[in-house]
């Protein structure tokens, strides 16, 4: 006899095995079994030591907690020295052997350092934590005290989230990356657009981007208002776990089923689609970067985990190579991890950049979060390759961000006003 | 049922605007001072206990820090009213014990009105136009762990049950 069961999508499918449920529906309200959690220096052990003391239990399971130093990195002052003071200390009393200390920012030192699976339910204590979504993890961030509830007890409730899928058709053309696709969709949908839902990246397009690109997608998924984004791990998402010593299991099976219902199916042409900007101060001010071209940067900041990966520090480096910066221009890096940063030294991408003019910034949250000394003063006007350009966030409120992809940043620090990387692509082999 | 003062925001009310980063590792007190000012510099010193805020959609957007919702416990927020919250902010507020109502109408309140809700039963009660506007429907688990004061004194009497 066979079994017919109801075709489920991936999120579904994930929800499923979390809740220990044959099947989930879409509004229906779940209890979960975690099965990593990860915790940065803000919202971690200074926040939930004290309530998993008050609750008088340790952490449920050492083995399934990573945490990762980032956002008071380096410290600058007597605060923020205790504050990682006390993120180890609470690391060595808990027992927890999956610490990164000072080695980059958290969304992309989680998934280097081999900790993601496929089909898993991970929980990340900062709102950029749908990047795990792009190596088929059910990935969302939490405040303090709910992770401290999922520290103390191993569960989680959600609310089986309805699916958004966003297919996108064709090949994108040269000069057109993941985050350009994200300032589009976030000007399309805004940034609610994602209704708290899972968000589904598909197509070809989809596909033929590189994990680092996927981070990207995932990763903005904060910024469209989605809990989780994903992509459906591939041969590539295997291999690229294997080659970082991580397991990626039984992936081939966490895929959507080609006829679960989903909320919404959205399909673009990827042919179309040109490098987007975002105007201060949100995300969903995109537009196609030839409507900026009368923008004159103070600062360019190539930072954050969704804009200054290996493969973000290439792809400027590969524009800026035995060029100059336009002089008057600040034009900051900051490498998302210690990993990345050390391959792009050893390559010779990190040269590249400083032989343009650009100046090199510790691999951390930088300016992106605005907790350090590091911010932009008044009325000055920045592009930046981060995700979220609200008023005040990156410095003083009236400080002018505008959002891009790391190749239109590097275009525009060759040009001296905002301009479209495709041509400066002409002429470069 | 008490009734509180309205003050009125706009949609996408962001994070940090709620929590100021340059503040997150100041006290509950001082980022309480630096709640909402960038939109409103008065808010905090003269929001009165028990006045409700009311805002329009995608309330909370941003950071997952819980500042965001604790700065408004701190200053004694009844309840934040808006069509819509950011799924982040939405969790944050009830783990901290602070009431947030899903109302497709709040544009419909004005600024200074005085305002009653039951969230039990949905309903917004502007008394100063005498109109009741409905609100969805808060989960009993979620109004339940309201009542115990937000997530960790829930916890807190879960595990004790546990252990009898």
């Amino acid at each position: 006899m066979q079994i017919h069961s109801m075709p489920q999508t991936l999120a579904e499918k994930i929800l499923s095995r979390a809740a220990r449920k044959a099947s989930v529906h879409p509004g229906e309200i779940v209890t979960c079994q975690v099965d990593l959690a990860m915790i940065h220096d803000s919202g971690g052990p200074r926040r939930v030591g004290p309530i998993l003391r008050r609750l008088g239990v340790p952490v449920w399971d050492p083995e399934r907690v990573v945490v990762i130093t980032d956002h008071y990195v380096p410290t600058f002052d007597a605060d923020s020295e205790q504050i990682l003071a006390l993120t180890r200390e609470w690391v060595r009393a808990q027992g927890i052997s999956r610490f990164h200390d000072q080695q980059g920012i958290c969304h992309v030192v989680l998934p280097e350092q081999g900790h993601l699976q496929p089909g898993t339910l991970v929980v990340g204590g900062d709102s950029h934590s749908p990047t795990g979504g792009a190596f088929g993890c059910y990935m969302f961030g939490v405040g303090a005290t709910e992770m401290a509830g999922v520290l103390a007890t191993g569960e989680i409730w959600i609310r089986v989230p309805e699916t958004i899928r966003l297919e996108w058709r064709g090949a994108f053309a040269p000069g057109v990356v993941a985050k350009d696709v994200m300032l589009f969709l976030c000007g399309k949908l805004g940034m609610d657009g994602g209704r708290y839902q899972a968000v589904e990246y598909a197509g070809e397009a989809i596909g033929a981007f590189s994990m680092q690109e996927r981070m990207t997608l995932s990763n903005m998924t904060a910024e469209l208002g989605g809990q989780a984004g994903l992509v459906a791990p591939d041969e590539q998402t295997a291999a690229w776990l294997r080659e970082r010593g991580a397991d990626p299991g039984d992936w081939s099976k966490w895929q959507s089923d080609p006829d679960a219902a989903v909320a919404e199916h959205h399909v673009f042409d990827a042919s179309q689609l040109t490098p987007q900007v975002a105007a201060p101060h949100s995300p969903a001010n995109s537009a196609a970067v030839e409507k900026f071209a009368s923008v004159v940067p103070d600062v360019l900041y190539l930072g954050a985990c969704t804009g200054a990966k290996l493969e973000d520090l290439r792809a400027a480096a590969r524009l800026l190579q035995n060029r100059k910066i336009r002089t008057g221009l600040e034009f900051w890096v900051a490498p998302a991890s210690v990993k990345d940063r050390e391959q792009a030294k050893q390559e010779g991408t990190l040269s590249l950049l400083e032989e343009a003019g650009a100046k090199l910034l510790p691999s951390a949250c930088g300016l992106c979060a605005g907790y350090g000394p590091q911010r932009l003063g008044p009325g000055q006007v920045c592009l930046s390759s981060t995700a979220r350009n609200f008023k005040g966030r990156m410095g003083d409120p009236s400080a002018q961000v505008y959002l891009a992809s790391p190749l239109t940043l590097a275009a525009t620090a060759l040009a001296g006003r905002i301009a479209d990387p495709r041509e400066f692509l002409k002429d470069v082999a | 049922m008490s009734s509180g003062k309205a003050w009125v925001f706009g949609e996408n009310v962001d994070t940090d605007q709620l929590a100021p980063g340059a503040f997150m590792k100041s006290s509950l007190e001082e980022l309480s001072r630096h709640c909402l000012e960038s939109l409103r510099p008065e808010f905090a010193s003269q929001v009165g206990p028990g006045d409700f805020v009311v805002a329009g959609k995608n309330f909370g957007m941003g950071s997952s820090r819980e500042q965001a919702a604790q700065a408004l416990v701190h200053l004694k927020v009844a309840a934040v009213i808006a069509p819509s919250f950011a799924g982040i902010f939405q969790r944050n507020a009830f783990n901290l014990g602070l009431l947030v109502l899903e109302c497709p109408q709040a544009h419909q309140l004005h600024e200074g009105d005085t305002l009653a809700v039951d969230a039990r039963k949905g309903e917004i009660f502007n008394q100063k136009t005498g109109e009741r506007l409905r609100c969805a429907a808060v989960p009993e688990f979620l109004m339940e762990m309201l009542e115990n004061g937000g997530l960790v004194p829930h916890l807190e009497r879960k595990l004790r049950e546990r252990k009898r």
